[in-house]
């Protein structure tokens, strides 16, 4: 029988990846940088954050301090995906490379590069499964409020979560705050709007850029993190994150560039994903035509979108261009 | 009021020089420009004038020389560090983003409280707007705005932010004469108000109306600077051309004129969806000039377009082309491009950035020859003897500065590029020649040769559709003037009798006034303006 309060929860950890990763690249598209390394950057997010938390695990035997359990994963993931943000912008906007090639070129090195740390660590550990587990961690990040489990059918729907799901929607309105509400967010869409006429204003556009890519593959990163410690209750195995990048850049366009709009939009999109598993009876072919929902739900509405031309549905003007001042 | 007799330096160029890979842009120039004087700017297209204001907005920074801003030398890096001198600069290309509204334009990249307080802002920005009087709803979004709308929230953006010196790039390039009287009058009510005006221009009769004084420009070199009284058009365009040149167009009386092309009802949308041409109905005659006069983005692009089978048209448009040879009416509506051409209708656009269409930037001469006849040779492969051979004539004919045939035309001049351009298309022979812009950034001389070259062509009983901007032109080229305006034809004009004032105020007929009105009493009311020394 398909159950609400079970398929919501559900719903939201599978949309919340998505969520980090959908503000992750509005952010970054919002100045004008098609981040198509977005899926590599969410890859070594999780990946940092494995290695940071596999390291303490080992280094303390099991007796983890929820705080610090927490700690090195986070900075660790940060730093990693910040790594790859500053990469990004160094070949985009200071050397002017093609987006679309130095994001996908990023996306193989970001899942090459987990790949191998994961591998690595699995025969570290000389587990005979091919996955590495960090329990102890993942429960940390899953600890849900106390009370959560007395409040019936809200408390499941609203409170069961680890801390990283309202950091995901916190972070989301934030963003969609500061993008419209304030001087750096004009800012910032100018310059995705039209880089010559934020310089022209006396915007450092260069400045914003690096700083909107550094801040988006870090939010991305998170994704990532989020993925392994809370979803997969701290199990890494090679591949598991599948297409969920892809998904993220999906949501951008699905949410026409609105951080506020994707919290509803990962939710479902995250429905969509698992929807498969909640009917009863579908077979193999059936579930992988399911799976398909979130992209055609896309398509659709990059249809309505593209049919009802409104200015302000529309993609970044500058979106995918590299600037540079003196450019005749 | 302040006069150029008060000889107040407001900036100071010296040695000013800037380079791009092997072209040198502006050479060793050395000016001075007063406080509260309209200076103009002349010289031709590529003479350097925008290159130089750009080092004074800071867009670009120049290679050598240095500036003085009120006597201290001054370091302009970045559009910034001008606005620290208070100079603002108001392009060509208007630097507006789209789908913000006026305001949030007007405030782009100013400091202040990180929140955004809508209603503190509009307060602010109206106080500049009432100051100067001008009348522009501050919540409009740019891309529903007209060009001279555009234009006004430029100025006010500048004002705002306390710019001195404003700096104005080809300002009237796009207005209509109406509205270029309105903009002269907020120019010198700017005066007035003390501020140092630059304007770069091309026109010589605007220099002569506007400014005090004019510095001219001639390929990168300082060629010298006169006070406006002293000048005339002739003495000017001798400073600006360096030598004596005639220039009078050749138009003769056209015969046998016989009907090509007939366009009726035509209607087309743009890509949001609106209509770019509504209900659009005229011919095109053999033997005589068919000037279109618009403001940009009347339709102008559109109507070509469709004639050459590149845009669509809606239900119920028709346009109806008679070939010479038989006299059976062809409808070209649904018909394919290729065979548009093949029946003798060819269309030389130059956009704004000269290669966007027609011509393959890292393509010789030949390369872009051959993209006409690519279909004519033998299996899969292509001729090039015959491309090769047009290439030279074209390049003798015309006069194209190239290394050689071969060389990518991306990297000639503006003008050369839209020679080959011009040259291939009337190379085919056509029936229907039709025009866009053909003398878009060309200098005087070679643009006469266009003029002439569309003239023979009109003798030889082709049909010669010209887009033109410069009004003083049309009259003087075309027979017939048909007038767009928002899409529709809002006057046919017999170019012999027509005044600019008539086009002027055809092209605004539908649009209503949404140009800055200024109120001049307001102005003379006004308390005693800054930068007064004399009064």
């Amino acid at each position: 029988m398909f159950s609400l309060v079970a398929f919501i929860p559900r719903a939201i950890l599978q949309g919340m990846p998505l969520l980090f990763g959908c503000t992750g690249e509005t952010i970054s598209e919002k100045v004008g940088s098609l981040n198509l390394g977005i899926p590599g950057v969410m890859y070594v997010g999780a990946i940092c954050g494995v290695i940071g938390a596999f390291i303490y695990e080992q280094s303390c035997g099991g007796n983890v301090v929820p705080i610090v359990a927490i700690l090195i994963p986070f900075l660790a993931c940060l730093a990693g995906s910040l790594l790859m943000g500053l990469l990004f912008a160094f070949l985009t906007v200071t050397l002017r490379a093609n987006q679309n090639v130095t994001g996908l070129a990023m996306t193989t090195f970001g899942i090459g590069f987990g790949n191998f740390f994961g591998g690595s660590l699995m025969k570290l550990t000389g587990s005979a499964v091919p996955s590495i587990a960090l329990s102890a961690t993942s429960r940390s990040f899953r600890t849900s409020l106390p009370f959560a489990d007395d409040c019936g059918a809200f408390g499941k729907i609203f409170l069961s979560y680890g801390f990283m799901t309202y950091l995901a929607v916190a972070i989301a309105i934030v963003t969609a705050f500061i993008l419209t509400r304030t001087r750096i967010g004009l800012q910032l869409r100018a310059i995705g709007e039209n880089p010559a006429t934020a310089d022209a204003a006396g915007i450092d556009v260069n400045k914003y850029k690096y700083f909107a890519i550094c801040i988006g593959c870090m939010i991305a990163g998170l994704g990532g993190l989020f993925y392994v410690m809370d979803y997969a209750n701290g199990v890494w195995s090679n591949d598991a994150f599948g297409d969920r990048g892809w998904l993220a850049i999906a949501l951008v366009i699905f949410t026409l560039w609105k951080p506020n709009i994707a919290i509803f939009g990962s939710i479902l999109f995250g429905g969509l994903y698992i929807l498969n598993l909640f009917i009863p009876g579908a077979g193999m072919a059936t579930k992988e035509l399911y799976k398909m929902l979130p992209y055609l739900v896309t398509i659709i509405v990059l249809i309505i979108t593209s049919m009802r031309r409104k200015r302000e549905h529309q993609p970044p003007e500058a979106l995918g261009l590299p600037y540079f001042r003196e450019d005749r | 009021m302040s006069t150029p007799e008060s000889k107040e330096v407001a900036v100071s160029l010296k040695n000013i020089t800037k380079t791009f890979g092997s072209v040198t842009a502006n050479n060793n120039i050395s000016m001075d420009i007063y406080k509260g004087e309209i200076l103009s700017l002349l010289g031709e297209n590529g003479s350097g004038k925008t290159t130089l204001m750009n080092m004074l907005a800071g867009i670009y920074a120049p290679d050598g020389g240095q500036i003085f801003v009120d006597g201290e030398e001054a370091v302009i890096r970045s559009p910034q560090d001008a606005f620290d001198y208070q100079i603002g600069m108001i392009h060509q290309h208007f630097k507006l983003v789209d789908v913000f509204s006026a305001a949030e334009n007007i405030i782009l990249g100013m400091p202040g409280k990180q929140k955004l307080d809508k209603k503190a802002i509009l307060k602010d920005i109206r106080e500049t707007v009432d100051r100067y009087g001008f009348e522009i709803d501050l919540n409009k979004k740019v891309y529903e705005m007209s060009v001279s709308e555009k234009q006004t929230v430029e100025i006010i953006k500048v004002l705002y932010r306390g710019a001195q010196i404003l700096i104005l790039d080809e300002p009237t390039a796009v207005l209509t004469p109406q509205e270029t009287e309105k903009l002269f009058l907020v120019l010198r009510a700017m005066k007035d108000h003390g501020r140092t005006i630059i304007i770069i221009t091309h026109k010589l009769q605007e220099v002569l109306e506007l400014s005090d004084r004019v510095a001219v420009l001639r390929k990168g070199e300082y060629v010298g600077v006169v006070n406006t009284r002293e000048a005339t058009e002739s003495s000017l365009t001798e400073m600006m051309v360096g030598k004596k040149v005639e220039l009078n167009i050749d138009r003769t009386d056209p015969v046998d004129v016989k009907d090509l092309v007939r366009v009726e009802h035509l209607t087309c949308l743009n890509k949001y969806g609106r209509k770019a041409l509504d209900d659009v109905s005229f011919t095109i005659r053999g033997g005589e000039i068919l000037g279109i006069a618009g403001i940009a983005g009347a339709g102008q692009k559109e109507l070509l377009e469709a004639i050459a089978g590149l845009q669509k048209a809606e239900a119920g448009s028709s346009i109806m082309y008679r070939a010479i040879d038989n006299n059976d009416e062809i409808q070209l509506i649904g018909k394919d491009v290729n065979d548009i051409k093949n029946l003798g209708i060819s269309l030389a656009f130059v956009p704004e950035d000269r290669l966007g269409m027609g011509l393959v930037g890292n393509m010789g001469m030949v390369g872009n020859m051959l993209l006409r006849s690519y279909n004519e040779g033998r299996g899969i492969f292509t001729r090039e003897k015959a491309p090769r051979e047009l290439a030279e004539e074209i390049r003798d004919k015309l006069e194209v500065s190239t290394p050689n045939v071969y060389t990518p035309v991306r990297k000639l001049s503006g003008g050369n590029v839209q020679k080959v351009l011009v040259g291939r298309e009337i190379s085919l022979a056509p029936r229907v020649l039709m025009t866009a812009y053909a003398v878009r950034g060309l200098d005087i001389n070679t643009s006469y040769t266009i003029y002439n070259i569309l003239s023979d062509e009109k003798k030889k009983g082709v049909g010669v559709v010209y887009v033109g901007e410069d009004l003083d032109v049309l009259i003087e080229l075309c027979d017939r003037i048909l007038v767009l305006c928002e899409g529709k034809v809002s006057g046919l004009v017999d170019a012999r009798t027509a005044s600019k004032e008539e086009l002027g105020l055809l092209m605004t007929k539908y649009s209503g006034d949404h140009i800055a009105k200024i109120h001049v009493e307001k102005l003379l009311d006004d308390d005693a303006p800054a930068g007064d020394e004399e009064a």
